[in-house]
């Protein structure tokens, strides 16, 4: 991991216009001239009213969405890529190696179990898979998720215990980028408060943490830098 | 996953025409080991012709396919003989066909279908070539006691299954999958679909996957190509093609897909 402080992904100038073909080709432009940069060991908190674009930010990190101007230079060890520009084949590298993202929805897979799905996401970044099989489960426990589900497919789950799973998936891989998407939406306290301790363990480790918060609270106690994402509107 | 850095598979130009009518026109693509490409669109948007000129089992009109043998040395598939074409396809490369019956001998027990595999390369133990082919069957979820019934007797979703531990049984390093799901069950796909995506994943596969189920290239796929009319006409990482579609034409398919 890097030094904290030391800046990790640098935003400059980015843009977000969506095309709708289906609505006579209409223009949508969501984001312009974003511009921020992500430290490791901090969590920068990305605010704005619903709508602003603050998941667009994420998922243009990520490489989920294109990027229509700007670039996005994210480090990889002792190289910067420019997610906005890199080939596909790079940025899924850089998902394997550097950068992970939390969603708000957990995509199941069929057949395969809670916890095989969290010990699957550990082994990610080079965890042997009894060490891995040791990190699921307590990051499952730690979530409260009974253990007498641990072998199900989550398919079966409830909303609130399928979203519990994704976010045990996020955090059991130790890369050095992580993009949450509002992973305490919906959480009741206790559980909200076992995701605030997941982030300040990824930040003690010297992640840098871009996020997206629902609660005022949650924000305060994980937030270290705030970047107003309605600036940036189009 | 991905190693080297020069392809296993690579084409350029790649067209077919039957008389006036267009299979495919000036497709190029790379697939590196460990990588799943997913080729979708509508039928006759190309994509079957597609498969079959880069497993070399149509002659393309213009265009090229090379693959690096296991040597290292990257040869133009057009140049190779017969005898040398038809020892990858039975031994680098898997092919599962949509209809397992084209891929099955539908005569031969299940633990023959595996083995005849093994002996094209050169197996020649009996009792070796069948405890590898209860292996396979176990690992495709096929009961012990099935390996010598025949196919005929076996359900849609059994029998792709024994396709596919067919194809496994000599470790191919890129495997072609034409709609591997299609005409099966829902409850089936789903069982295949694990299966597939372990396999992947557990060996390190290369696999190109044809099919117009997005969910399919979703959960299995890292990159993925769109084709209408022949042509290609979006390429990128899977998600971001499903989730931030830019052409029209694939802005449609996501839309009218509904499990997306």
């Amino acid at each position: 991991m890097h030094g904290t402080g030391e800046a990790m992904v640098r935003l400059e100038g980015v843009a977000k216009t969506f095309v709708m073909h289906l609505r006579g080709g209409a223009t949508l432009p969501v984001l312009g001239g974003v511009t921020f940069e992500a430290r490791a060991g901090e969590c920068t908190v990305l605010d704005g009213p619903s709508g602003s674009g603050k998941s667009s930010v994420l998922k243009m990190i990520f490489g989920n969405y294109r990027v229509d101007g700007g670039c996005i230079e994210v480090r990889d060890g002792h190289e910067w890529v420019d997610v906005a520009t890199a080939p596909p084949r790079r940025i899924l590298r850089l998902r394997q190696s550097t950068i992970g993202y939390v969603s708000q929805f957990l995509r199941t897979i069929p057949r395969v179990g809670a916890l095989d799905i969290v010990a699957a996401a550990a082994r990610e970044t080079g965890l042997g898979a009894e060490e891995a099989k040791a990190r699921g489960a307590e990051l499952l426990d730690r979530l409260n998720i009974p253990e007498r589900l641990w072998q199900l497919p989550p398919s079966t789950f409830s909303g609130g215990e399928q979203q519990r799973i994704n976010i045990a998936r996020g955090f059991a891989a130790a890369r050095p980028i992580l993009l949450l998407d509002e992973p305490t939406a919906s959480l009741d306290r206790e559980n909200r408060a076992a995701v605030i301790g997941f982030i300040r363990e990824r930040k003690r480790a010297g992640a840098a943490l871009i996020g997206i918060f629902h609660d005022e609270d949650v924000k305060q106690q994980v937030g270290d830098r705030i970047v107003d994402v309605a600036r940036f509107r189009a | 996953m991905i190693a080297a850095e020069t392809p296993l598979l690579a084409a350029e130009g790649l067209t077919k025409l039957y008389g006036p009518r267009v299979g495919c026109i000036d497709v190029a693509l790379e697939v590196h080991e460990g990588e799943v490409l997913a080729v979708v669109g509508e039928s006759g948007s190309g994509k079957s012709t597609l498969l079959a000129l880069l497993s070399s089992q149509l002659a393309s009109t213009r265009g090229s396919v090379r693959y690096r043998m296991r040597d290292g040395v990257v040869r133009d598939l057009l140049a190779l003989g017969e005898a040398e074409r038809r020892l990858l396809l039975r031994t680098d490369w898997g092919f599962v066909h949509q209809d397992a019956r084209m891929g099955l001998r539908m005569g031969v027990t299940a633990g023959g279908n595996v083995g005849e595999r093994l002996m094209a390369v050169g197996w020649r133990n009996y009792d070796r070539i069948r405890s590898e082919a209860r292996d396979w069957l176990a690992r495709v979820e096929i009961e012990a006691d099935r390996i010598d019934d025949t196919p005929a007797t076996f359900s849609g979703g059994m029998r792709q299954r024994l396709q596919i531990a067919r194809n496994m049984v000599t470790s191919p390093r890129l495997v072609f999958m034409d709609e591997p799901t299609g005409g099966l069950d829902v409850s089936v796909q789903a069982r295949l679909l694990d299966l597939l995506r372990s396999l992947v994943a557990d060996y390190g596969l290369a696999a190109v996957i044809v099919t117009h189920d997005l969910a399919v290239a979703r959960l299995l796929s890292h990159r993925m190509m769109v084709m209408r009319r022949g042509r290609v006409i979006e390429t990128g990482i899977t998600d971001q093609v499903l989730d931030d579609p830019r052409e029209p034409y694939t802005q449609l398919l996501v839309s009218s897909d509904l499990r997306g």
